[in-house]
């Protein structure tokens, strides 16, 4: 397992990313905890330890009840939460795993957050939407084994044997003699018992369950956040804070020339203006660098930031066009590129076949605009190194911040406040790095850096560009025989090595290689691109493009065979099976989201199971008025199975609203139903962003939108706001899949195909708002 | 030269420049952090108050222009944080990360408090000034017609 290719098999966005990709390998595997996930054979079945990606992630995952939970004598029962919040309801999610487990009243639990600390918490990484589905089983053992430690302690009090007491509802209870002790009588003597080994921990059975798989538990901020309480990175506030904003080289890569501060000394409130040095790419998430004002409140630094004269060095991505750049990867997509996956002889079965359909597809750039823009506090000095700031990697970014600073890492804290909003944005720490510099250059002074709307659409890490070209062949009957799906897309890869220009192995694991049709003649290819804008992961990742053209495709297909979209999908899906991806042509090893593929194999059963739930959801085959039509999309991604199926009206003036839609989802067991709901809500709403306006386009190597005027996002009266969750029940037998991602990718792909069925039109370039849809 | 203001019936008195953005004022200078920097040009709603009752964006109205008149933040929305709007943003769930959140309760806050049983379109049209990333519309637009239907 620890050959070559363990950087390429690993869930390793994040390790590859922020390890930096050579020296994360052998860190990761080299960090693997004492207290992993032994495999438990015999008497709970039911409750079966089973393998995942956690133990491969950077320091593993944690079990110990010492670290997650403290009790107080008053009975409050505190649990750490050492996931980052930015809206999935994770951080809440895992605590609420934890006191089911351990019998805990909810009512009487209270969250902390943990500082980046992952020799003590495991992995941090908040992303690749792995929290729940890496963590429900640490989680479950931590409170299993403090509920155990309870009974125990409470045994032993009363001079019985432990099998007599029973925790139930924050009380230990002795049956025979209708004894109890609240869990606070126990808090001390508890927490001196030994922590039973994993072998000895008796999981609940599910219909003991108190919360897992039943959608009672709120938010854990949720009064926090209706009130104005909650506290997010723009909301640190220390004594003696300075606030400051950065002007950066409007080109990646470019850098200051010259600057003259005199003007913006003159703003009032203004008190410094000091230079940022900067760093070519690629590197990774360091500062792009740029001229700082630095003053007593974040509008004198903005308005000193306009009074700045700044001459700019450009670099080599000077000349950078969307337009040209466009061409150029059409051009790449046209001609064959690097084999991923070769199943039987696609070239002979598209050379001999009845008809050959062929699309091509473009994704333009888009930005993350999370709501709250990058934004963090840093105090530098006197040997030392804190930091607040809204971050879903803690740990990478103290690691960073070390680097960065020269500090050892015992002198560098991490403080985690919730993040409003992150999507991929808030892994790469470029905004601490600045706060820790300024505060370091003002000789210890606290620092707040906060970046404009206008700071992050430009100066993101931008989701790639994308063009994919498919071609099929249809023998004469209709059956498609030869696909061959060509992807070309600057590689997230180049914010961490030169010049990679192929996408890696996690990037053509989403929704490339991994088409899960059963056609006999299939290839997929990747052609070489490079980058010329800070390429980051964005929610779902190369899912985005691959299947945005893949599941049109397959609509496409339909149409040109004259079927209906919904039962050519079943019929390119094919019979229930796990694929055999060795059998099926993977060139190298599949990379399934850093996971193990016997525990979360591509189960096309599955898969076709959600088609079918979210065409009944939405009514699929109704009849339809004028101006309206049904679209329908499937995908597997982060191991969850999502189909999503949307009804559109196009008016007579071209204006395109989403009455309804469908989207059913298999995750495994849902250990929060209304958590799961709402991530399903908002992948339709971020859907109709990214499908609609989702561009960020360059010209002169510099970003052409700005804010939310240019750079338009899905409002509540453009939204679809008949969002139907059909979930599939499981219990705790089948494994967790991710749901923070899974929900985007099959929407722009169902859109588009119900704009085909509502007016003959195929969208291939996105965003959709560049398109006349008025009938012809 | 300072200047006076009224934030939630508390006076202060701020040293910045006439032009400086209420919202900075009050995020930087009074030191409340329920009302948030979304985007600076009147765009996303996310530093929605009231100025005597009226929902404005407290990023493009200047301090200076204030005057004597009542801001009210998320903070002072109501004493115990059980306005109606509130109430109902709990019980249907509404947030997902929350920070666009306040600046939309403010915003319901004000509309229902003029138009009762507002109409789907009506609560879209006063809603679709305020952004929210997460995509929790289908929660807010129900959230607001029960508020504004007083269930």
């Amino acid at each position: 397992m620890v050959a070559t290719t363990t950087t390429t098999m690993r869930p390793l966005i994040e390790n590859v990313s922020r390890r930096g990709f050579l020296a994360g390998a052998s860190a990761a595997t080299g960090l693997v905890l004492a207290l992993q996930l032994v495999p438990l054979r015999g008497a709970l079945a039911a409750a079966a330890p089973y393998a995942t990606g956690a133990t491969e992630m950077p320091h593993g995952a944690v079990n110990d009840p010492h670290v997650f939970v403290s009790i107080d004598p008053d009975g409050t029962v505190t649990i750490v939460r050492h996931r980052s919040e930015m809206g999935t309801g994770a951080s809440t999610g895992l605590p609420m795993v934890l006191a089911d487990e351990m019998e805990a009243d909810w009512s009487r639990v209270r969250l902390v957050q943990a500082p980046g600390d992952e020799p003590r918490y495991g992995n941090q990484d908040t992303d690749g939407s792995r929290s729940m589905r890496h963590f429900i089983q640490p989680m479950r053992q931590c409170g299993a084994a403090m509920r155990q430690m309870l009974e125990a302690a409470a045994a032993k009090q009363w001079g019985v044997p432990a099998g007599e007491v029973e925790a139930v509802n924050h009380e230990v209870v002795h049956k025979a003699s209708g004894r109890k002790l609240g869990y606070g009588d126990l808090a001390t003597t508890a927490m001196a018992e030994p922590v039973p080994p994993l072998e000895q921990l008796r999981l609940k059975e599910a219909a003991a369950f108190r919360y897992m798989g039943k959608g009672n538990v709120p938010m854990y901020d949720l009064h926090d956040i209706t009130t104005g309480k909650a506290v997010y990175g723009q909301d640190v506030a220390l004594p003696g804070m300075r606030f400051a904003v950065v002007a950066r080289p409007p080109v990646v890569g470019g850098k200051v020339k010259s600057f003259d501060p005199a003007e913006a000394l003159k703003v009032p409130g203004v008190e410094k203006v000091l230079e940022i040095p900067g760093s070519a790419p690629p590197a990774k998430f360091a500062p792009l660098g740029g001229v700082a004002v630095v003053a007593a409140n974040t509008w004198a630094a903005i308005k000193g930031r306009e009074a700045l004269k700044i001459e700019w060095d450009d670099g080599p991505n000077a000349s950078y066009d969307s337009a040209a750049f466009k061409a150029q990867m059409l051009e790449t997509a046209r001609k064959p590129g690097k084999v991923v996956r070769n199943e039987g002889d696609a070239e002979a079965a598209l050379a001999s076949a009845a008809k050959v359909v062929t699309a091509e597809y473009y994704q333009p750039h888009i930005a993350h605009a999370p709501m709250e823009p990058p934004v963090a506090t840093a105090v530098v000095g006197g040997g030392k190194c804190e930091v607040w700031a809204p971050v879903q990697s803690p740990y990478g970014t103290r690691e960073d911040l070390a680097k960065f600073t020269g500090l050892p890492m015992e002198a560098v804290r991490v403080n985690v406040t919730l993040l409003g909003g992150g999507f991929g944005r808030k892994s790469k720490c470029d905004y601490a790095l600045e706060a820790a510099f300024l505060s370091k250059e003002l000789g210890g002074t606290p620092v707040k850096v906060t970046w404009t709307r206008e700071d992050d659409i430009q100066s993101g890490f931008f989701h790639t560009t994308s063009v994919e070209r498919l071609d099929a062949g249809l023998d004469a009957g209709g059956k498609v025989v030869a696909w061959r799906h060509r992807s070309v897309a600057p590689t997230i890869m180049s914010t961490f090595m030169p010049d990679p220009k192929l996408q890696a192995a996690f990037e053509l694991g989403m929704g490339l290689q991994d088409v899960p049709f059963a056609i006999p003649n299939l290839r997929c290819e990747n052609g070489e691109a490079q980058a010329h804008a800070r390429i980051g992961w964005f929610r779902s990742v190369s899912n985005i493009p691959h299947v945005f053209a893949m599941q049109s495709f397959a609509s496409e297909l339909a149409h040109a065979a004259g079927r209906d979209p919904k039962d050519f999908l079943l019929e390119l899906i094919g019979p229930a099976r796990k694929i055999d991806t060795k059998a099926a042509g993977f060139v190298d090893e599949y990379w399934n989201y850093g996971d193990p593929y016997e525990t979360y194999p591509i189960d096309t059963g599955r898969l076709a199971h959600v088609v079918g739930l979210a065409a009944e959801g939405i009514g699929w085959g109704r009849e339809m008025p004028k101006g309206r039509g049904l679209g329908i999309a499937v995908h597997r991604s982060f191991l969850a199975y999502i189909a999503t199926a949307v009804e559109v009206e196009i008016g007579a003036d071209g204006r395109l609203s989403v009455p309804r839609v469908d989207t059913a989802v298999d995750c495994g067991f849902p250990v929060n139903p209304e958590r799961i709901r709402s991530q399903m809500e908002g992948a339709a709403v971020m859907g109709m962003s990214l499908a609609m306006f989702g561009e960020v386009s360059f010209k002169n190597g510099r970003a052409e939108q700005a804010n939310y005027d240019t750079y338009e996002v899905a409002r509540i009266d453009g939204s679809p706001l008949e969002v139907h969750t059909h979930i599939v029940p499981h219990g705790y037998d089948v494994p967790a899949g991710g749901v923070g991602e899974p929900g985007l990718p099959p929407f722009a792909p169902a859109l588009c195909n119900a704009i085909f069925a509502a007016t003959g039109k195929r969208v291939r370039d996105l965003p959709i708002s560049k398109h006349d849809l008025r009938a012809a | 030269m300072a200047i006076a203001l009224k934030v939630n019936g508390a006076r202060h008195s701020v040293d910045v420049p006439p032009d400086t953005p209420l919202l900075w004022v009050i995020r930087d200078v009074v030191g409340l952090h329920g009302t948030k920097y979304g985007c600076g040009i009147a765009v996303c709603g996310a530093c929605t108050v009231h100025v005597d009752g009226q929902a404005v964006r407290s990023c493009v109205t200047a301090v200076g222009d204030v005057g004597d008149a009542e801001v009210v933040t998320i903070e002072g929305l109501h004493p115990t944080g059980d306005h109606p709007v509130q109430r109902a943003w709990r019980d249907a769930n509404v947030p997902q990360c929350g920070f666009c959140q306040t600046g939309q309760i403010m915003q319901a806050a004000a509309f229902v408090a003029t138009t009762r049983n507002p109409t789907d379109q009506q609560v879209s049209e006063a809603m679709s000034g305020n952004i929210c990333r997460c995509g929790c519309y289908q929660r807010i637009h129900a959230a607001v017609k029960a508020a504004g239907t007083g269930a």
